[in-house]
């Protein structure tokens, strides 16, 4: 086929034809050279400043001698620095000297935030209320005691964790383990729902204050008012980790509890584990 | 289907039917009950019911000669009906894991469907099912028509349609039990990534023998395009794919690279998968098919030659660009960075080409839904790759990367470029293989190009305000030095975009559903039509083999 002239352009067609389709011999737009041209200088210039090409064992460095790790590495440290001018107190201060301090408690307020929603939220919730298997923080008595210190040791070594200090808080599997049958743990079960509900005394509910007595008493207590020293919850309240139904006491008598908290010593820095213990008390004594 | 091939074709076929059960029930007895073992009874119970078909016909009399004066067109009437039925699973689970993001708990309390799984069933049902089967089916159209000669054979252009759609079968049940490789884009396993190879390398066979057979001196631009798509998807998936499989018994392999080297080498897959698999195959469509619709010549054949080879030199550089701020040596995320910024030149020739090809055919665009689709996926593939080499640049991606901007980024291509240059085609290239007048219903195919449109830009401005609000949220710093928002605030700030997206995703689905009753009732209803080009014609010259070389 021959060139033809395009009645619409007024250009020549290559004469290729496939099936009806043709083509144009326009000649490439200029744009198209120009902005080559200059995205490839562009190039050129980021090459020599960069590092860019690979000789070998080695590579271009650039004439900026730019590093990418150096200077994120700087970065971070001049941050860091910039954050020492009240993270330093919190690591130094006593706790009560920072909890009177609202210049302070306003940074704690607005760090502790994002540091519990980024870092704990997932278990205890955004607004600290936990959920099931996973105590509040903002009611009752944390497991391990309220203080700023004791919630700091708390937030460093965890609870059950591989963390050599860690705290450990282990529950017996009363049922399965055959400490106590079926119906004694009924027992214990109607007991311990007495302790927070109203409920009339029966016989089932004094034989159940009985074994609990020998069973039970060591732990939570005569009353079955717990102890944090060694992270025994209270039950006589209405707050319930694993739920204060006859079904779910009746599942932690039977299999036991060993609740884990995860250590993080390591993962979070020292300020920002002072921070969340701070940030707890002061969200405890807003709590309505 | 089997009447149409030869005694030898039949009896070839049936050997490799027999091989493939073969195969399949040696996976079978050595995975037992796991996936690779339901994968085994997958192929065996495929392969037997194959077997039997053809056997049901294998004494069928033999085509006539004269078949071989006309193209063969059946393999792509199948393709297309393979396309739109994967674009419809493909997009529904699409529409399913978007709205996963928006409520998490759909899942249905189900293993198989939560995120990690439903979403590359997504993805690999969209880009290679439907992706996939569209090349496939236009790629033999095209071939025939600019090459004016038929497929070399009846069995080769069906042993790489149906054995592609095993692999595609194989990948997304694979995902739904557990089984994948962990790398995005290539999550198949090593046995479903051999079967792909020996697919692949039959279409690169099939693909050149056509061309060897030609009866015009030039090769069309359309035909570049489609070549490079099948040779560098070849090569891609060989490198990417190398694993060393747990034993011959299970599905787990390991990848051979590790590290950094692992992860540039998945990116260098990754990106050039959305290179010659999104964009130089679509290319190759779009060749075709716009001008043809138009009825105008190619803007210039010059562009055409800068532009291709621009294309094909420069995407091999940019993989990169997506390890940007990672343990990847910096040297290499530089070279990454500045060849996707020259990128943009040839690709913006691309999309100029077939813009200014529209040049005295606008009325048509006006007028004709099916050239809208091609002139908005033109549109789109120039907005996508300008946002590609912008967000290749490492300050830009700083801020963009891991965000929502990347997910919209690629559903700007995907949908508006991708799908919208394969629907155009499609919809241009249904009757002409089926011998009709035109679609069934023209209304029906200005309602999937509205919904297609308002799905896409519903989908991408509602990921551009969401990355971007993501991006700034997990970058701002309060007075104090530290993050002011926490991850789930981000997330939170996210659902309105999420539940838009799902939306958009929505559109988009509803139109690719009318598409298939469209073509569907296209291919049983509509008038028929005398005047078709499937003779290659009396066209006396012989083969090109037997010409002077064109130039």
């Amino acid at each position: 086929m021959k060139p033809e002239r395009d009645p619409v352009t007024g250009r020549l067609t290559t004469g290729h034809e496939w099936n009806g389709l043709t083509e144009l011999d326009t000649p490439v737009p200029k744009p198209v050279y120009f902005f080559l041209i200059v995205f490839l200088l562009f190039c050129v210039g980021y090459w020599l400043l960069m590092p860019a090409w690979p000789l070998g064992t080695t590579y271009t460095k650039g004439l900026l001698h730019q590093d990418e790790r150096a200077s994120v590495t700087a970065r971070v440290k001049a941050a860091a620095e910039q954050r020492a001018s009240w993270t330093s107190m919190i690591e130094v201060d006593h706790a009560a000297t920072v909890l009177e301090d609202a210049a302070l408690m306003a940074r704690v307020r607005e760090t502790g935030r994002t540091l519990f929603a980024d870092n704990c939220a997932m278990c205890h919730g955004m607004e600290a209320r936990g959920g099931p298997g996973f105590p509040s923080l903002v009611s009752g008595t944390p497991l391990w005691g309220a203080t700023t210190d004791a919630l700091f040791q708390t937030i460093m070594v965890g609870i059950n964790s591989d963390h050599p200090d860690s705290r450990t808080s282990q529950m017996p599997a009363f049922g399965r383990d055959g400490i106590l049958d079926a119906t004694q743990i009924d027992a214990v079960v109607a007991y311990v729902r007495s302790l927070s509900q109203p409920i009339a005394p029966t016989d089932r509910i004094a034989k159940g204050r009985e074994l609990f007595a020998a069973n039970c008493a060591a732990c939570h207590g005569e009353g079955g008012n717990g102890n944090s020293e060694i992270g025994v919850p209270d039950l006589t309240d209405t707050r319930w980790i694993y739920g204060g139904d006859s079904a779910s006491i009746r599942q932690s008598i039977w299999r036991g509890r060993q609740g884990h908290m995860p250590s993080w010593d390591g993962r979070l820095q020292l300020w920002q584990r002072r921070v969340l213990a701070l940030y707890l008390v002061d969200l405890r004594r807003h709590a309505p | 289907m089997i009447a149409q091939l030869t005694l030898g074709e039949r009896r070839a076929g049936l050997i490799i039917l027999v091989a493939i059960a073969l195969v399949g029930l040696a996976m079978a007895i050595a995975g037992g009950n796991g996936p690779f073992g339901v994968h085994g009874a997958l192929v065996l119970v495929g392969a037997i019911a194959g077997t039997f078909w053809l056997l049901g016909h294998y004494l069928d009399a033999p085509p006539r000669a004269e078949r071989l004066r006309e193209y063969y067109d059946d393999p792509s009437k199948v393709g297309v009906a393979l396309a739109m039925i994967w674009a419809v699973a493909g997009m529904g689970f699409g529409v399913w894991v978007a709205a996963l993001l928006a409520w998490p708990e759909f899942t249905l309390d189900q293993e198989w469907a939560s995120f990690g799984r439903i979403r590359p069933i997504h993805t690999t049902g969209v880009i290679f099912g439907f992706g996939g089967n569209a090349l496939i089916a236009t790629s033999f159209y095209v071939m025939q028509r600019t090459c004016r000669t038929r497929l070399p054979d009846q069995l080769g252009a069906w042993f790489v349609l149906l054995g592609y759609n095993l692999f595609c079968v194989l990948a997304t049940t694979g995902y739904a039990m557990g089984v994948t490789q962990s790398k995005e884009y290539a999550e198949p396993e090593w046995y479903v990534d051999l079967w792909l190879l020996v697919v692949w390398v039959t279409y690169f066979i099939v693909y050149l023998r056509t061309l060897a057979h030609r009866r015009e001196p030039h090769i069309y631009v359309a035909n570049w395009y489609y070549l490079a798509f099948v040779l560098v998807v070849a090569m891609l998936h060989i490198v990417n794919g190398l694993a060393v499989p747990v034993s011959f018994g299970t599905d787990k392999s390991y990848p051979l690279f590790s590290g950094v080297q692992d992860a540039l080498t998945e990116w260098w897959y990754g990106h050039n998968a959305v290179a010659f698999f999104l964009t130089s195959g679509f290319l190759g469509m779009m060749y075709y098919f716009l001008p043809v619709r138009a009825g105008r010549p190619i803007y210039s054949y010059r562009l055409s030659i800068i532009s291709f080879w621009g294309i094909t030199f420069m995407y091999m550089w940019v993989g990169s660009h997506h390890l940007h701020y990672t343990a990847l040596p910096q040297w290499v995320q530089t070279l990454g960075m500045t060849f996707s910024i020259i990128l943009l030149v040839p690709s913006w020739g691309s999309a100029a080409n077939a813009l200014l090809t529209l040049n005295g055919a606008w009325h048509k665009v006006r007028d004709d839904a099916t050239l809208r689709f091609m002139m908005v996926a033109a549109v789109f593939y120039g907005l996508t790759t300008f946002e590609g080499s912008f967000l290749a640049i490492r300050s830009v991606n700083s801020l963009s990367h891991y965000t929502d901007w990347t997910v919209g980024h690629v559903h700007a291509g995907a949908l508006g470029w991708v799908a919208m240059i394969s629907f155009g085609s499609v919809y241009a290239m249904v009757p002409w293989i089926w011998k009709r007048r035109a679609m069934y219903s023209p209304a029906l195919v200005e309602v999937h190009f509205w919904l297609a449109l308002a799905g896409t830009l519903i989908y991408v401005i509602a990921m551009w305000n969401s990355g971007i609000i993501q991006g700034l949220m997990w970058r701002t710093y309060n007075e104090s030095g530290t993050l002011a928002y926490s991850f789930v605030d981000s997330l939170v700030a996210m659902r309105p975009y999420y539940i838009a997206r799902t939306v958009g995703g929505l559109c988009f689905f509803a139109g690719a559903v009318l598409g298939c009753l469209n073509i569907y009732l296209t291919a049983t209803r509509a008038p028929a039509s005398s005047a078709g080009d499937s003779a290659v014609t009396a066209d006396p010259r012989p083969p090109v083999g037997a010409m002077q070389p064109a130039e």
